[in-house]
């Protein structure tokens, strides 16, 4: 089911005297093909969970308009819009069982969608075999582990077949081990069930290595929507660059002068047809080189050794009160004793932005 | 004993003295009182130890008055109290304008003088020759006959007991049950409500379940406070509640300690005795079934 | 924003309405006793027993009952004796209860867990079982009519102790090792530090022993039948049952209005403090 929003704006009204309106999201426009898993990605506030909210209907958008495939959803109630939700600490019902807990939706059907009982268990048991807790339907959520809950709640947002599938942050709430391993699996589900999924998330990491879009978000503002390792290899500005990545990417006061990037004194870079002027250079770790005579000379601060790749910690003037990380072969790794650094500049990890961060040059 | 164990004692002496003596000793003096047959309190004599205080007890049409109004009592407001205070609760959580005020309003009875604002309700339902008073000016608006609330029939005399009742108890059901609702978190109803739950549904499937061990605890601590009934027959009917017919099982041994029919402190021991029985056996029972139907302890 | 679509738009604002109806019925119920003691209070006798169909207000507003409530019968006494009785109890109280509650969680001492357990199994004596022989000891005494009578037997509450030893339990034991490195002795590290950290839970308990106070009734009841020893809720049976020569209904509601007005202050300036108290510990009904 294709997903389409068009200038969607939420404002939130102020509390209180001290308060002020918020707008949580303003102008969205969006499509989501059919059958893509596509992150809501930004810091906390920049809109995400709102959006996810005004998907599933529980929030409604003081303008613009919503539509799953053809059909306009915008003033339709959530239990109308056929979507599925996994909620960020599950919303699993204690005091039922997980068996209970994915039929529950299927119960609410009502005249004709209404299933006899035999439907609703064999419907039910495949859920849970899709997501593989068919061993636990007689549990209770309390003597599950997170992961196991997880399941259960992707279970029950799958089992009434929802249109499309949302999720508010999946992952935040399990350690680091099943982090890795449950984000797999939402793929594994996702691919195998062919349901349009949005989901919502603040770690970087977790909307690249799974969507196949992203949609960067900041103070209700859609900051870029494209595949992960174009908004990673694209930044549409200063802010994405910034969020994207880890460790994160290093910024150089610069300027452009004659069609080179200078930083400090040292032209570092050619930039043709760039006109003058004060830029914030943006490098990404893995976009320096080691080279004895390279363009950029910085103060060595240290070595650390990461097994295959090194880290080289260094300092410079034009980038105050920062520590320059720049991620090289372990091969290559520079004397540790020595007081300067040379690096040469890969020219595609390197971005150019105006001073206001807003836009990118290069 | 070493220093350190000494300074510990010490500091619990006073409530290791104050509980000795007028909780730990009395309780095992109330079962010692109790089969002592014909105390004396004067000359602190008695004459022969058995169950006889238990049976005059069982047999005092007194004490089966007070045990007859005190389980109409609880049967009746139990309930009633606890639904309704369900009720208000759910209508307060459902609301934001003027809920701190109506929350404010609903808890005043429960730091109000019993016995004062018993008076209170006394005059309203009172019917006097100067006037038949506010609660029969009422009814009368309905086409009923008035009728004398407080020195009338027994079904009405019970009828304002049981309504002072519940007004004296609602302030602590609805503050437990409101911030009960409060702690069910959000995301049950949102879940719910995108599954296309009904909200009676919502009401019997999520929000009484999410909130029964609270209502549990309401229930218990309602029977063992109902059963406790007195102050509030005395504000309604004054101290002298066997003429009126209107007393409690509690009231019954009040005045057989000291009162109207006073000075007997065997009864008075042997009655407390069968309500303290009555409370145990029906708090175990209430445990019991809750444990069949409450699932989900939090 | 959790309501937003719930049903028709109709049906919702007519659901709404039926909660706002039923919540101020409930509150009309509430505040009607607390109004109709405020008229009567201040309707004069005359104009009281001239109406056969109670007046919902009245443009005649006197003071005179409240004179007459002062006068006829000892009310100032009975309020002075409640407030005595109250603050000494509570004083009583606040003090045993924080020094077995320090015991409890911060001294060690032989026998320490079995007398707690003693402590907890306590809390289920119902004060019914108790008052017989508490009557009689007092008797014995011969302390009935006296403050003494009256206040010993009320001090004790199992419950608080418990409440406030959780209470102390939660203030970090680092701070107890690093007051005891600098030389602080146990009576000035409970006094300087554990009460002030957990002086919302002190608060609370001391108002609502006060409450307990202020109310009680059966006991004063049974331990006093002198009158110059009566508290409000003696005082105002005593007025119900023979006060005021006849009913004298404004006068007797006019003490009744003194009476209460206390805690109803009280509660109103620490409305929060009081029901999170009542919340955690309270038991009524």
């Amino acid at each position: 089911m294709k997903v389409v929003l068009r200038n969607v704006t939420k404002k939130f009204p102020a509390r209180g005297k001290k308060d002020r309106e918020v707008t949580a999201v303003s102008d969205f426009s969006f499509e989501i093909p059919d059958g893509q898993l596509v992150a809501l990605l930004g810091p906390s506030g920049c809109g995400k969970s709102t959006t996810l909210n005004l998907l599933c209907g529980l929030q409604r958008p003081d303008s613009g308009q919503i539509f799953f495939g053809e059909e306009e959803v915008t003033q339709l109630p959530p239990e109308k819009r056929g979507v599925g939700m996994v909620f960020q600490n599950y919303a699993l019902y204690p005091h039922l069982t997980v068996l209970q807990n994915i039929l529950f939706p299927l119960q609410n059907l009502k005249g004709a969608e209404k299933l006899s009982k035999a439907e609703m268990n064999r419907r039910a048991r495949e859920a849970a075999e899709l997501v593989q807790i068919g061993e636990l339907l007689d549990r209770k959520p309390a003597e599950l582990s997170g992961g196991q809950q997880q399941r259960v709640a992707i279970a029950r947002a799958l089992v009434k077949m929802p249109r499309i599938l949302l999720m508010d942050e999946p992952l935040s709430n399990l350690d680091a081990r099943l982090r890795l391993q449950t984000r797999e699996e939402i793929r594994r589900i996702q691919k195998e069930t062919g349901i349009t999924t949005v989901f919502v998330t603040h770690d970087q990491e977790e909307a690249m290595s799974i969507s196949d879009r992203i949609v960067v978000m900041r103070e209700g503002l859609v900051q870029q929507i494209g595949r992960p390792q174009e908004v990673y290899d694209q930044p549409a500005n200063l802010f994405v660059a910034k969020f994207l990545g880890s460790p994160p990417i290093n910024l150089f006061e610069g300027r452009v002068s004659g069609g080179r990037v200078f930083i400090g004194e040292e032209a570092v870079l050619a930039a043709p047809g760039l006109a003058g002027g004060e830029v914030t250079v943006g490098v990404r770790p893995e976009g320096f080189l080691l080279k004895a005579d390279g363009a950029l000379g910085c103060r060595l601060r240290g070595v650390e050794v990461l097994g295959r790749d090194v880290s080289v910690l260094a300092a410079h003037e034009a980038c105050p009160g920062a520590v320059i990380r720049a991620i090289v072969n372990a091969q290559e790794r520079p004397d540790p004793a020595a007081d300067t650094v040379r690096f040469d500049l890969k020219p595609g990890k390197v971005f150019l932005f105006d001073k206001t961060g807003d836009q990118r040059l290069l | 004993m070493d220093k350190k164990s000494a300074k510990g004692w010490l500091y619990i002496l006073p409530a290791f003295l104050f509980l000795g003596v007028f909780l730990l000793y009395p309780l095992v003096d109330v079962f010692i009182y109790s089969f002592e047959e014909g105390f004396n309190f004067a000359s602190q004599s008695y004459y022969g130890v058995g169950s006889y205080n238990y049976a005059y007890v069982l047999r005092d049409p007194y004490f089966l008055q007070a045990v007859k109004n005190t389980f109409l009592l609880v049967a009746i407001t139990v309930p009633v109290s606890t639904g309704l205070a369900l009720l208000i609760s759910l209508g307060l959580s459902s609301i934001s304008r003027l809920r701190e005020l109506y929350q404010t309003i609903f808890f005043l009875p429960y730091v109000t003088n019993t016995l004062a604002v018993g008076l209170v309700f006394m005059i309203l339902f009172k019917r006097t020759p100067y006037t038949d008073g506010l609660a029969n000016l009422i009814i009368g608006l309905f086409g009923a006959e008035p009728v004398d609330f407080i020195d009338g029939p027994y079904w009405a005399k019970m009828t304002v007991l049981c309504l002072y009742t519940v007004w004296i108890v609602m302030p602590f059901k609805i503050l437990i049950l409101t911030s009960a609702l409060a702690s069910v978190n959000r995301d049950y109803y949102n879940a719910a409500r995108i599954d296309g739950t009904p909200a009676w549904r919502i009401f019997t499937r999520i929000t009484v379940p999410m909130i029964s061990p609270t209502i549990v605890y309401l229930i218990i601590t309602g029977f063992i406070g109902a059963f406790k009934a007195y102050s509030d027959a005395v504000a309604l009917f004054g101290t002298n509640l066997n003429a009126a017919g209107m007393n409690t099982i509690v009231g019954y041994v009040y005045d057989m300690l000291y009162g109207s029919s006073g000075g007997y402190p065997s009864y008075a021991s042997a009655a407390a005795i069968l309500l303290f029985a009555i409370v145990l056996t029906i708090t175990c029972l209430n445990l019991l079934i809750s444990r069949k139907h409450v699932s989900y302890l939090s | 924003m959790e309501h937003e679509y719930s049903g028709g738009l109709g049906k919702k604002r007519a659901l709404r309405g039926l909660t706002y109806v039923l919540l101020t019925v409930w509150a009309l119920v509430v505040l009607f006793p607390f109004y109709w003691m405020l008229l009567s209070s201040v309707k004069s006798y005359g104009a009281y027993n001239a109406e056969y169909i109670p007046q919902l207000f009245t443009l005649q507003p006197t003071l005179e009952n409240y004179r007459e409530a002062f006068t006829a019968v000892p009310l100032a006494r009975f309020f002075a004796n409640t407030v005595l009785f109250t603050l000494l109890t509570t004083a009583l109280m606040l003090a045993v209860t924080v020094l077995a509650a320090y015991a409890f969680a911060r001294l060690n001492f032989r026998g320490k867990n079995l007398v707690f357990v003693l402590f907890l199994s306590l809390m289920m004596i119902p004060s019914e079982l108790v008052v017989i022989t508490n009557f009689v000891t007092i008797t014995e005494l011969d302390l009935r009519n006296s403050f003494p009578g009256l206040i010993l037997p009320s001090v004790t509450s199992v419950f608080y102790i418990y409440l406030l030893k959780e209470n102390f339990e939660q203030v970090p034991e680092q701070l107890y090792y690093a007051a005891k490195v600098d030389g602080t002795s146990d009576l000035k590290y409970l006094f300087k530090v554990m009460v002030p950290i957990c002086r919302p839970t002190v608060v609370t308990i001391t108002i609502l022993k006060a409450i307990e106070c202020w109310n009680s009734y059966v006991w004063p009841r049974l331990i006093t039948d002198d009158e110059r020893y009566f508290l409000v809720s003696n005082g105002i049976q005593t007025i119900r049952e023979s006060g005021f020569g006849r009913e004298n209904i404004p006068a007797m509601m006019a003490a009744v209005v003194v009476i209460s007005a206390p805690l109803i202050l009280l509660f109103l300036a620490f409305r929060r403090m009081i029901m999170e108290g009542v919340s955690r510990g309270g038991t009524k009904g």
